[in-house]
């Protein structure tokens, strides 16, 4: 690679790093400069994040040499990272919910004042660290008040607090909403004019395509390619990641819509009582749900599924009331829901993949007087793995040691084994690398094409035009609209999906 | 292709049970070297006949902690049903089947309450069972105004149940026999072993342990399951408090069982049980219990000038046993860890 370290703050130079018998990062170099965003994309697996840790001194590289201010250095702690001005955001974000704003900012390095704490000192700093980002909070909040979002910045204000020069985000704008993300963006430009390095981790290729100066991708490990200023190109970054042409990223298949299969009338979720939802899925049918975050898209499925129980209103099943007061209601009448966490609350993550993808089935199909039927579960276990294509060394291996993209095909092998008529997907792709999102999307298509209805919901805004028949668009806990397939566009569901809040903000100001 | 099947070196639960075995394998070494009597066959059937009483406790404690729960009341359990069985025989003057039938079903209800309140209250499992240990003790000494129970000369038929010995070796010079409670044990073991292993039951209940949120959202009854673990654990510790008054004839109202619940989750941990939850391995537990019994065992046999500071040898060895599991452990886990 061409980068010049001449002014560059921090360099990595040749890095390998083995994990056992695995090469993690293959003599990867790479530098970033003050004032620049440099952002760092790959597959999951590509070894970003292995890098990140090495460039914050959590892991050490076990070739090659780190440099800051052109100087070799070795961070062997975070600490030593951290005076040498280097911060790493983590994308679960590392600070402490019970404590408040001020607290997580100076955790660790408190000011005293004989000895206590001294509590004005550290609110009067904290305001003015906050107040550098934007962020209009007391310092005494408490941290799991603020949103996720606003927790973001806390812990953006905590890497500035100690002057840091260099901030390396990891995945910043995963769980945030588009709101969130476009203030994100905003701090990061900011920090960028006041000549801040970052370094940013993103599956968002459109962030990656507006925020970067410089944009290195990582493939096996490798640094497969570098674009500069103009050269940055989303399709050009994407052939790169997966080493081929994915122009057909989003098959646009027709569907051949059946019966209904799902009806909701009138439906009252206990978020959202005063509202009524209406709207029918038909088998063979992929219908999106967009809608901002909190809108009520998560707590609409959760109580399709059983998990929240309704205030209000009937559905119907296959023309079958269908009344579910738990998820196993839901499971018999053939309704399933991939959540949107998965790791909380679809997978057991110290489990290995046979016993993720039996788990639903052991009620009906696999039970044989209370016990298990072990062969048919081995069968079960073994169709899965070959259908749904999930990379695992063995069957028992536990699923947290699998990739994103893998662990989502084990909850939807689990579903698909409970052979469903409804399928709800909260959010199918989060955290999911390119490959594998491809291959989720084609799983949702098959399906379709078998018969299944297919609800569900999606903050990408591509996700949702590039798959859907048809788009329910929520705001505040209500259907605002349905856009059909012939009038999808980002214009026309943007515009639903904030279409009451203008309304709200005109008749507030009248 | 069948990956089912149990290899003790190569599953994570295997190599605990291996890790105990040895522990209980280097303690049995040391005090068969250093004491003359601990293979008497006297000594090894109380060896067996202790690990049996206290091998029952632990596994009732072990299905509580699989789900991720704690029980604190098994002592106080073992003392109320071990002080009700001789006062309703003796005082009351119940027939056997009534009284033994009471006592159980007082220990079914024990648990099904600590159930309900867990699950449908959402309280605490610490708490609750802590209530547990205080109510069921006091309740223990007030029925029986504090005073001892037991069987006196009668009932000797009934106390065969712990007392009693099947003879291996009928005329050989060796006369080992085995105790009654042993066979009870391998019956309890072995019902465990199918339950958790093989039953659709057993692996809602690791399930709902290993992440109940998932176990939720799979369509498990997270709060069944949950309430059945302590049932079994009530009642286990029921059946312990029946057999242990059986077998020494006489209980105290204020001592009875005492720290047996600690014993109980001692053995259980070092069987393999995670506090965590979700993970539990019977026969790790059943060892873990025999570990327990041996120690105290060697204490008396070895050092018997040591009796006084057993319990500190005694929790010294599990702390020194479960430290060098997870040193180990850790060795293995950055050996192979894994990247990103």
């Amino acid at each position: 690679m061409t980068t010049s370290s001449t002014n560059a703050i921090l360099e990595a130079r040749g890095v390998s790093k083995l994990f056992g018998g695995v090469q993690a990062l293959r003599d990867v170099s790479l530098s970033v400069r003050p004032g620049e965003v440099l952002a760092v994309v790959g597959e999951n697996g590509a070894g970003k994040s292995t890098l990140m840790k090495i460039l914050a001194g959590v892991e050490q590289p076990s070739e090659g040499s780190i440099l800051v201010d052109g100087r070799p250095s070795v961070l062997s702690h975070v600490q030593q990272a951290l005076s040498a001005g280097i911060a790493l955001i983590h994308q679960e974000l590392n600070l402490a919910p019970n404590l408040d704003i001020g607290g997580n900012i100076f955790l660790g390095r408190e000011p005293r004042r004989f000895g206590l704490l001294a509590k004005s000192t550290i609110a009067n700093q904290a305001r003015h660290h906050m107040a550098r980002l934007g962020l209009d909070v007391s310092p005494s909040t408490r941290l799991d008040s603020l949103s996720i979002g606003k927790q973001q910045l806390v812990e953006i204000a905590k890497a500035l607090s100690i002057n840091a020069r260099v901030l390396i985000m990891d995945e910043p704008t995963s769980s945030l909403s588009q709101q969130e993300a476009e203030r994100l963006y905003d701090v990061v430009r900011q920090l960028r004019s006041r000549g801040i390095a970052i370094c940013y981790i993103s599956h968002r290729l459109n962030e990656v395509t507006d925020l970067a100066d410089r944009v290195v991708v990582l493939r096996d490990g490798k640094c497969v390619g570098q674009l500069t200023g103009s050269q940055i190109d989303r399709d050009e970054i994407v052939r790169m990641m997966v080493g081929r042409d994915v122009s057909q990223f989003y098959q646009r298949k027709p569907h051949s819509a059946g019966d209904a299969a799902i009806t909701v009338s009138s439906l009252s979720t206990s978020t959202f009582p005063q509202q009524r939802l209406d709207f029918t899925v038909r088998s063979g049918e992929i219908v999106g749900i967009a809608g901002l975050v909190g809108a009520g898209r998560t707590e609409l499925l959760t109580t399709l599924f059983g998990i929240t129980p309704p205030v209000g209103g009937t559905m119907f099943v296959a023309g079958k009331s269908f009344a579910p007061r738990n998820a196993a209601d839901a499971i018999a009448a053939g309704v399933v829901l991939a959540p949107e966490d998965r790791r909380q609350s679809g997978l057991l993550l110290q489990k290995g993949v046979r016993w993720n993808l039996s788990l639903a089935s052991l009620r009906q199909k696999l039970n044989r007087h209370g016990f298990v039927r072990r062969r048919d579960e081995s069968d079960l276990c073994r169709r899965a793995i070959e259908q749904l294509e999930i990379r695992t060394t063995s069957r028992e291996m536990p699923v947290r040691t699998l990739s994103g993209g893998n662990q989502q095909k084990v909850v939807l092998g689990k579903w698909l084994a409970t052979q469903p008529q409804v399928l709800l997907l909260d959010e199918p792709t989060r955290g999911i690398d390119v490959g594998s999102k491809s291959e989720i999307y084609g799983l949702m298509h098959d399906l379709a094409g078998q018969g299944v209805a297919v609800l569900f919901a999606s903050s990408e805004m591509e996700e949702i035009l590039g798959l859907s028949d048809r788009v329910l668009v929520m705001h505040q806990g209500r259907i605002t609209g349905e856009v059909l397939r012939d009038q999808l566009s980002e214009e026309s569901i943007m515009q639903l999906a904030v279409e009451q809040s203008q309304q709200t903000l005109d008749d507030a100001s009248a | 292709m069948r990956a089912n099947k149990f290899n003790p070196f190569a599953s994570l639960e295997g190599s605990k049970f291996m890790g105990i075995f040895g522990l209980l394998l280097a303690i049995g070494i040391y005090t068969a070297i250093s004491s003359d009597r601990f293979l008497l066959a006297v000594n090894l059937e109380n060896i067996v006949h202790r690990t049996a009483l206290f091998g029952i406790l632990s596994l009732g404690a072990a299905f509580v902690i699989i789900t991720g729960g704690i029980d604190l009341s098994i002592g106080s359990v073992v003392c109320l049903t071990g002080i009700l069985l001789p006062y309703l025989l003796t005082q009351c003057l119940w027939s056997v089947s009534a009284a033994v039938a009471t006592v159980l079903a007082i220990s079914v209800a024990i648990g099904l309450i600590h159930g309900v309140m867990i699950t449908k209250m959402r309280l605490q499992p610490f708490v609750v069972t802590l209530c547990g240990l205080l109510l069921y003790r006091g309740v223990a000494r007030g029925i029986t105004n504090d005073e001892s129970q037991g069987f006196g000369l009668a009932y000797k038929g009934l106390r065969t149940l712990a007392t009693g010995h099947v003879s291996l070796f009928e005329g050989q010079p060796y006369a080992f026999r085995l105790p009654a409670t042993t066979l009870i044990l391998i019956v309890v073991t072995v019902i465990a072993v199918v339950i958790l292993n093989r039953t659709v039951f057993g692996r809602y209940l690791l399930a709902v342990g290993s992440n109940p949120d998932a176990a939720k959202y799979s369509g498990i009854n997270v709060d069944r399951v949950t309430s059945a673990a302590y049932v079994i654990c009530s009642t286990l510790a029921g059946l312990g408090g029946v057999l242990f008054v059986l077998d020494v004839n006489a209980a105290q109202p204020s001592d009875f069982g005492n720290f047996y619940e600690l014993y109980a989750i001692a053995a259980a941990v070092l069987g393999g049980c995670s506090l965590r939850g979700g993970e539990g391995n019977i026969l790790g537990v059943v060892v873990g219990a025999a570990v327990m019994v041996v120690l105290s065992n060697a204490i008396n046999l070895v050092h018997p000038e040591y009796q006084n500071i057993e319990f500190a040898i005694i929790g010294g060895v599990i702390l020194a046993g479960v430290t060098v599991d997870a040193l180990v452990r850790r060795l293995i886990r950055s050996r192979k860890s894994s990247y990103e």
